[in-house]
């Protein structure tokens, strides 16, 4: 049985001219229990459309995505908050850590909402993470490389069965990169979560068993551009 | 998750958020403190000097005088503010005293002062008779005692000595009128025989000294028949040349004093029976009752602008709140969570802000407490419950969380996905 199982998936945006584009059609794609895969995907290819869809944080207009046996797609935005909360988790290429907030505090955000915040929790996670001496930092007073992390540690707080990630290294140099990437995917395989990683980044890539293209999961992108003011039937 | 966690993952959010914006936040706490300190002073002053000045320690239930104002003639004897509306004759005083209904009935002669504190010609009987209070009277403290009534000795209220440094022995010049004018300095000289313990009334205020001292002073001129007399040393003065500037009554029931009112203020015209005090004084109160509404409107007005300030100070860190609001919403918060830290947020300045108005409060009863005492002897507690210091604290923290709804809705609509990163 897969963790993710996404059914055609279509997702459309209204332009501010009325037109309506096509950006997500995806009749299928599976990720088992614990699994690793790469998505490579190019700026424009809609993959963070697709992780904000997996995420609930957009609605699809048709299609199904069904995580750990629950139907995303039919859930109301409360419902996709909870399943955020406690099922999924994301990080992204910007890390989006809270400024005002120490390291230990934004990895207890990623229990907020879930099971509550757990101070000693957080802690082990930055420990995990190689960032035990940091915990009172800001995202500020930390280097690049230390901040994303903190977000890595913040994914991994609400014990999430999925780990989404948007370029998550592509803030970062060559070296914290490998890093980065060899922390994310040993803490995944640690916590049995499946992640879903999406980069443009070769050497990123070229590290997981499974790499799939964006362009062909995602059959929308292969479809001709729309001419200008005139709208592409969905 | 319990309410608990809940409440301790809002309240954190709440606290970053108001140390991220320390300047704003502490503008809008002060605003509040003052609102809600100046909302209570507001009411608590006022209902403690109305208190004080209708329903305080008199011990006098009714005071008899010339025809005239009743409020002017209170004023005079009880407060000893004001003049005196004119004088009445002493047999009009040993009448009155005869009364089967009346207990007490001690005279006043006034027209004089020390360095601004009025002297009052009385009786002894306003140490050994009058109770200020319940079982409390002007007793002079030890060391003192009450003046001879044949010799020219003082007896001076407690604040009289604190502020111009008179104690038992010392030697002073009346001045003539009841403002203070070194140029109308008598002649005589007297001498503290005592010093009343502190009672917090306007007696604190007071130099008393025998009537006689007041019939004989230099200058002064007494007209009981209608013709003028003036005392010569040596010689007694006759009843019928003798005249008080008001008479302090205290009625055996209440009852004497609706017989006594009748009597007087309804059917006689020589005099009038300013009764009861409390009633007398309430009416000034009701007379300048739109101050006191006036003042109440500016508080509150205080308020509303205090509930601005909160709202817009946090409306106005809304835009560069978003991207937090939709960081949040991408970890799993609720839009309802995001809007109940906003309201919380504001909820908790006014609640701060409150209870710093606390001592915006205290600074304000204290300061309005000295100048009353300094003004009339008429004290007012600070630390007097008063119901306007729980209600405001209820009515700001009530109008903070109205405050952040405006803004809050503003976080609740907030789109994610574009305000977490830029869709590709």
């Amino acid at each position: 049985m897969s963790l993710l199982e996404i059914r055609d998936l279509r997702k459309s945006y209204d332009s501010p001219e009325g037109v309506r584009t096509l950006v997500i059609d995806v009749p299928r794609f599976d990720l088992a229990p614990g699994e690793q895969v790469a998505l490579q995907g190019s700026s424009g290819s809609g993959k963070t459309t697709f992780l904000n869809l997996i995420a609930g944080i957009l609605k699809a207009d048709a299609g199904k995505i069904l995580v750990d046996g629950n139907e995303v797609t039919a859930l109301s935005e409360a419902r996709r908050d909870e399943y955020r909360a406690r099922t999924i988790s994301y990080v992204f290429q910007t890390f989006n850590l809270l400024q005002g907030y120490t390291a230990a505090e934004n990895v207890m955000l990623g229990m907020m909402f879930g099971q509550g915040p757990d101070l000693a929790f957080a802690k082990k996670l930055l420990e995990r993470v190689g960032l035990a001496d940091r915990m009172n930092y800001r995202p500020r007073q930390l280097s690049v490389g230390q901040q994303q992390r903190v977000a890595l540690a913040r994914a991994l707080a609400n014990r999430p069965k999925l780990i989404l990630a948007d370029e998550p290294t592509g803030n970062l140099d060559h070296v914290r990169a490998r890093e980065a990437l060899s922390l994310l995917r040993e803490a995944c395989r640690e916590s049995g979560a499946s992640l879903l990683l999406v980069s443009h980044d070769r050497e990123v890539l070229g590290a997981f068993d499974r790499v799939e293209e964006l362009s062909i999961v995602n059959q929308a992108s292969r479809r001709p551009a729309a001419p200008i003011g005139q709208a592409v039937k969905s | 998750m319990s309410p608990i966690k809940r409440l301790s993952g809002l309240l954190l959010i709440v606290k970053r958020s108001l140390r991220q914006h320390a300047l704003s936040t502490a503008i809008t706490l002060l605003s509040v403190a003052l609102a809600s300190g100046l909302v209570m002073a507001v009411f608590c002053v006022n209902d403690q000097t109305y208190d004080a000045f209708t329903g305080g320690p008199v011990g006098f239930d009714a005071v008899l005088g010339a025809r005239g104002s009743q409020l002017q003639l209170v004023l005079n004897t009880v407060f000893h503010l004001e003049t005196s509306p004119g004088n009445v004759p002493w047999e009009l005083y040993t009448t009155v005293k005869k009364d089967p209904r009346v207990q007490l009935a001690i005279p006043y002669a006034v027209g004089d002062n020390y360095r601004g504190f009025r002297i009052v010609g009385t009786t002894e009987e306003i140490f050994t008779q009058f109770e200020y209070q319940k079982g409390r009277k002007l007793t002079p403290e030890a060391g003192g005692r009450v003046f001879d009534p044949r010799r020219r000795e003082a007896v001076i209220g407690r604040t009289v000595a604190q502020k111009t440094g008179l104690r038992v022995g010392s030697v002073f010049n009346p001045y003539h009128g009841v403002v203070y004018d070194t140029s109308k300095r008598h002649e005589e000289e007297y001498v503290v025989a005592g010093v009343t313990g502190i009672s917090n009334s306007p007696s604190d205020r007071v130099v008393w000294i025998p009537i006689e001292g007041i019939f004989r002073m230099e200058g002064h001129v007494l007209r009981g028949t209608g013709e003028e007399y003036r005392a010569t040393a040596g010689e007694e003065i006759p009843d019928k040349h003798k005249e008080v500037s008001a008479v302090m009554l205290k009625f055996k029931s209440p009852q004497a004093g609706f017989a006594m009112d009748q009597t007087i203020n309804k059917q006689g015209k020589v005099s009038t029976l300013a009764w009861p005090i409390g009633a007398v004084m309430a009416e000034l109160f009701d007379k300048i009752g739109w101050v006191n509404k006036i003042l109440g409107l500016v508080a509150y007005l205080v308020v509303v602008v205090a509930a601005g300030s909160i709202m817009a100070s946090i409306y106005n860190t809304m835009n560069e709140r978003r991207r937090e609001f939709a960081i949040l919403r991408a970890l799993g918060a609720k839009r309802r969570t995001v809007f109940s830290a906003i309201v919380l947020e504001s909820t908790a300045i006014a609640t701060l802000g409150s209870v710093l108005g606390y001592a915006v409060y205290g600074a304000i009863v204290v300061a309005a407490a000295i100048v009353v005492k300094q003004q009339t002897g008429v004290v007012l507690d600070p630390l007097k419950f008063h119901p306007s210091l729980v209600l405001t604290l209820a009515g700001m923290v009530g109008v903070g969380a109205l405050s952040g709804v405006v803004p809050a809705f503003k976080a609740y609509a907030t789109d994610v996905a574009s305000n977490l990163v830029a869709a590709s």
